[in-house]
């Protein structure tokens, strides 16, 4: 199917980071049913490395697969690291997403930063 | 590979496809010429017309070809505003979920200062006759109703609108794109006075499609040119298409009857299996649906990743979810008959043909019950209406 890239058919059909985090730090959801996009990420984070991601999402296919590479980007890397997630490098990571399909990269961009902003409030309370 | 999208268009027929390769290489005439060659395509041209005119109860002089049924919808409400303007009516009367061939040109004659009146389809998917009756004015010149809906199947009281339409001596135009060949549709009967057909939803080949225009009325020319189709619609006719249309549309009249029967009981096969879905739920009428159509909505799950996950599992099938559209709105049809956004983005249409069996709609609901389990088991939203936090609403 020339829709999509390989590399987003191959996250869409094996996503990586699939689930939730039962004791997450740090928890983001984003995009509304309305629009047909929700996506919802679980981070573990422990002296500001990300030990564990996982996310949930309902969606349509590139909105999985961008899901999915936005967690192996960030996977074990430093907070500051994953702080710098763009959507152009979700898109990029996929080998490109259809111009119409672009707004899923932001997605899991916002989810990520939704995440680690929920992870830094909680920080500050304790 | 079990191909489930009919309703977007239907493999040819191999008489139609006989019937096309032959006029391609025997009878490539122009019809405007003189000599033989071109006469024998001129023949061949009325020959297609008679034979179709026949199957709907027309008159050979009623069928105009046309390049397929966008075109001819255009022309049929172009052609019902033009006369309708000369004596002063500007009020056309449709339904909420029309095709966009019709919805669009509705949409262009209200910024030329037409009034549209868009008839309510209720929770069945049915318009209802005396609704249409009621909206009727003075100044309304046209009603086009759809004779069955392209996505959720259902089939329309066409013939009590036709009646309503004619006492009231307003135009009546019907897209029966989707009911022509599949369904009994005659002219008469049906007291249609517009009519638009596409050749390829009934085994026939793209490109090509006919206006049923009852005698009297005077059609407006979208194309300008040649004399072709009586001066109505100009450019060289495309012989080769017609005729593998005419082909197409007798064998599937011929087969009519039997198909129906078979193909119903295999509809009703696969929406009591796709009912065993939990959170599931038919969209449309049950009864008064086209034989081979079934569209359900899942609850939690988004329409495109589940049509590319069929299609993993060899089946081919369409959505009416945003992400397959290219726009932020699911399906205006869904929309209309009532379901919620949510729902709508997790819609499946499975139209089916002759040629599956009843293991293929077994594989079918055993393949769909499992891709809708899977999304489901990491969506945030089936996460929520399981733990309480939203409520289900199918």
């Amino acid at each position: 199917m020339a829709l999509y890239s390989e590399k987003v058919m191959d996250h869409f059909r094996n996503p990586r980071n699939v689930g939730v985090i039962e004791d997450a730090n740090g928890i983001g959801e984003v995009g509304n049913a309305k629009c047909g996009d929700i996506m919802k990420m679980y981070l573990k984070i422990e002296d500001d490395i990300i030990q564990d991601v996982k996310f949930e999402t309902f969606g349509c296919g590139s909105a999985i697969a961008s899901s999915s590479m936005a967690t192996e980007l960030i996977k074990g890397k430093p907070v500051s690291e994953a702080m710098k997630l763009t959507n152009k490098a979700v898109a990029e990571a996929l080998d490109g997403l259809p111009a119409y399909k672009m707004h899923c990269s932001v997605l899991a961009e916002e989810a990520i930063q939704a995440a680690l902003e929920d992870w830094k409030s909680r920080e500050k309370q304790s | 590979m079990i191909y489930a999208d009919n309703a977007a268009t239907t493999r040819m027929s191999e008489a139609a496809l006989n019937t096309m390769i032959s006029v391609i290489h025997e009878n490539y005439g122009n019809p405007s010429s003189l000599y033989s060659i071109g006469q024998r395509a001129k023949e061949t041209l009325e020959e297609a017309r008679r034979s179709i005119a026949e199957v709907i109860g027309a008159e050979p002089r009623e069928i105009l070809f046309t390049s397929g049924g966008s075109e001819a919808d255009n022309q049929a409400i172009l052609s019902a505003a033009a006369i309708g303007r000369k004596n002063g009516k500007t009020h056309i009367i449709s339904s909420a979920f029309e095709h966009h061939a019709v919805l669009h040109t509705l949409e262009k004659l209200k910024k030329e200062g037409f009034e549209i009146t868009l008839a309510d389809v209720h929770e069945n998917g049915i318009v209802r006759p005396e609704e249409v009756e009621k909206a009727i004015r003075p100044d309304t010149c046209l009603v086009t109703i759809m004779y069955a809906n392209n996505e959720i199947g259902t089939i329309q009281p066409i013939r009590e609108i036709g009646k309503i339409c004619r006492a009231h001596g307003v135009l009546f135009h019907t897209d029966a794109v989707q009911a022509i060949g599949h369904i009994p549709v005659n002219v008469e009967t049906d007291q249609a006075d517009l009519l638009s057909a596409s050749a390829h939803k009934f085994h026939g080949p793209k490109g090509v499609g006919f206006l049923y225009v009852r005698k009297g009325i005077c059609v407006t020319s979208l194309i300008e040119g040649g004399a072709q189709e009586n001066g109505k619609r100009a450019g060289t006719e495309n012989v080769p298409g017609i005729a593998a249309m005419a082909t197409a549309l007798k064998e599937a009249a011929a087969r009519m009857q039997e198909d129906a029967v078979s193909l119903t009981a295999k509809r009703d096969r696969l929406i009591q299996g796709l009912r065993r879905i939990p959170h599931s739920a038919l969209n449309g009428d049950e009864a008064h649906r086209l034989p081979g159509n079934v569209n359900f909505c899942f609850e939690g799950i988004e329409g495109e990743s589940l049509l590319l996950l069929l299609d993993d599992k060899g089946i081919e099938a369409s959505s009416g979810s945003a992400c397959t559209s290219g726009s932020l709105d699911p399906s205006h049809v869904l929309l209309a008959i009532g379901r919620v956004h949510d729902v709508a983005h997790g819609s499946l249409r499975l139209s089916i043909g002759e040629d599956l069996t009843d293991a293929d709609i077994d594989t079918m609901i055993r393949s769909v019950g499992e891709v809708v389990e899977y999304l489901r088991s990491f969506s945030p939203i089936w996460r929520d209406l399981e733990s309480g936090k939203k409520q289900h609403i199918l």
